[in-house]
């Protein structure tokens, strides 16, 4: 019996020969991270636990996204504790400013395939774009695995997509992933391993295969995974070879197996205020918009800035609407600026805000009130996530924003694309 | 806690973590100053009316949505008896664990309970009560049930470094 890339990376963990779905097992964390929201109650959390030393301050690292710039007085505070707790422990990876933590994982190769990775935040999954096992646990879980280095987990079954065919015009991972949440629902894959594999896929960049493992978690997923490949050793650095066992097995066991043929997907936008509430761009043109959120570690990356630069080039942002730029790291923002983006979008009428997770968790940068409509590229459009509960959040790709922002309403985005 | 009776709050399905807690109240010092604010998009009025040893009742999947563990802390904090949903969200059961909340899964009770009425919980027998009415909840583990009645992962993690 073959085993998925997923089991396969659990076993070269442990070092057990057999495993299957349901089985309780203990892994090593190849890295833990942290960003500045929890890094408190982690700190205060691993004192009460009675634990004086971590296990290993280099597979630990700290990111600043959430409260930068801060918005409150009591902000900075988080910032100061994880500083101190970074000095007191010999912690040497902190993040003040560069970016959101799921940008800056894999970008400066914290992770690398075939790791496992656990991070306080929901939207850890993100890593499984270059092949490693990455999820989402809470502070007190975190507390005891920066003193022991160890957590438990149940080895999950798995949902493979296949998906194969050219992704037509004005399609793109944003689309894919928003169409498998409107199929499988936002519980679709609880508990699971979401495996996406197919020709499709492997077309995509490293920044679009983040976008399908960001959005993993919006299914309940565990972990989101996509084997890598010559793109993502690129990418990742490191030794090629120690790569060749990341592959599922040609017998291995899913759960479920859906195919899809990218040729036939759509732009599509999940509507207020669930993430499996998709419909086809076509049925809402005209749906007043007031403002645009161009960022978040789901579409910050320097190829989403693209498409909406190329969009925006020359036109300029309704009179009624804002448009909020907030790439994901300082790296895509020196490019951004570097390619012109930044200057398009400047003279397109949008707001510039500094590399961090902004609007995308409700804290600053364009606070909505009742009534306010968002179409947004980030990952969530819960009840009240940009502000007052009585405004509505609309997720879509960067195409679909940028081209929204300019009529000031919802509007096919093929329609404006070069 | 073998054994208890709360009134019940009814909410539907997918309660996601920015509903139980949003973003913008996560980074007040206490969980006591946070839990006023529980449910605060939804049901702003709820925090404030919920009495020790009360009962929530969901619909599928309770708890999606963020990792934040300001989510099972409050309701902890709140003295929520415990929860009881169609299904839950992966993290969210993880944490509720860890901070000593206890969940149940039932997918019929849901349809069947209105918000006021009154639940009996045998833990041993693995019962809810409703009425005349009886419910099957799935067994929890012994090591999990201990935690929780040890009050979290916490004071798991105190008793080994004491040992």
């Amino acid at each position: 019996m073959g085993y998925t890339i997923t089991e396969k990376i659990i076993m070269k963990n442990t070092g057990q020969v057999a495993i299957k779905p349901g089985d309780l097992t203990t892994v090593n964390v190849d890295r833990a991270m942290v960003h500045d929201i929890f890094i408190p109650f982690v700190v205060s959390k691993f004192n009460e636990m009675g634990f004086d030393k971590v296990w290993d301050p280099d597979k630990i690292v700290l990111v600043y996204d959430h409260l930068v710039p801060t918005s409150f007085i009591e902000d900075s505070r988080h910032h100061k504790i994880g500083d101190e707790f970074a000095a007191a422990h010999g912690i040497r990876a902190v993040h003040r400013a560069d970016g959101i933590c799921h940008q800056l994982m894999p970008e400066l190769r914290y992770v690398v395939p075939g790791q496992i990775v656990f991070g306080t935040d929901s939207h850890t999954t993100t890593y499984g774009a270059v092949g490693a096992l990455s999820t989402g646990i809470g502070y007190t879980e975190m507390a005891a695995i920066f003193g022991t280095g160890k957590l438990w987990i149940k080895v999950p079954s798995t949902i493979k997509f296949i998906i194969n065919g050219e992704l037509p015009k004005g399609v793109y991972a944003k689309d894919i992933i928003l169409r498998i949440l409107g199929d499988i629902g936002s519980d679709g894959a609880a508990y699971k391993a979401i495996e996406f594999a197919g020709a499709t896929i492997e077309n995509l960049s490293i920044a679009s295969r983040m976008t399908l493992c960001n959005m993993a978690i919006e299914a309940g997923a565990k972990f989101g995974v996509v084997a890598p490949d010559a793109k993502t050793f690129a990418f990742s650095g490191g030794d090629k070879a120690a790569y060749q066992h990341l592959q599922s097995d040609a017998d291995a066991v899913y759960e479920r197996v859906v195919e899809y043929d990218g040729s036939t997907l759509k732009p599509v936008v999940a509507c207020p205020s669930n993430v499996d509430n998709i419909s086809d761009v076509t049925d809402l043109l005209g749906t007043r918009i007031d403002q645009g959120f161009l960022g978040s570690c789901t579409n910050g990356r320097i190829e989403d800035l693209e498409v909406a630069a190329k969009i925006l080039k020359g036109r300029k942002v309704a009179s009624f609407t804002k448009l909020i730029v907030t790439p994901a790291s300082r790296s895509i923002l020196a490019e951004a600026v570097k390619k012109g983006y930044i200057k398009t979008f400047i003279e397109a009428g949008a707001i510039i805000q500094p590399p961090a997770c902004g609007l995308c968790c409700g804290r600053s940068g364009g606070i909505v009130s009742d009534g306010e409509r968002v179409i947004a590229t980030n990952n969530r459009n819960f009840l009240g996530r940009m502000g007052s509960p009585k405004s509505e959040i609309f997720l879509a790709s960067p195409a679909t924003v940028a081209a929204a922002v300019i009529e000031g309403r919802i509007v096919d985005p093929r329609n404006y694309l070069p | 806690m073998s054994s208890f009776t709360g009134k019940v709050w009814k909410l539907c399905d997918d309660i996601d973590t920015d509903i139980i807690i949003p973003t913008e109240f996560l980074a007040m010092k206490s969980v006591e100053d946070m839990k006023k604010h529980a449910f605060h998009p939804l049901r702003p009025e709820l925090a404030a009316l919920i009495q020790p040893g009360d009962i929530i009742v969901a619909g599928k999947n309770f708890g999606c949505g963020s990792s934040r563990e300001q989510a099972p802390e409050i309701l902890a904090a709140l003295k929520v008896g415990c929860v009881i949903a169609k299904s839950y969200a992966r993290i969210f059961y993880r944490n509720a664990f860890n901070n000593g909340l206890l969940l149940l899964e039932n997918d019929q009770l849901y349809d069947l309970c209105n918000e006021g009425d009154e639940l009996t919980v045998e833990l041993e027998k693995g019962q809810v009560h409703l009425g005349e009415r009886t419910f099957q909840v799935a067994a929890i583990p012994p090591d999990l049930l201990q935690m929780v009645q040890d009050g979290g992962l916490v004071a798991t993690m105190r008793k080994l470094n004491k040992k």
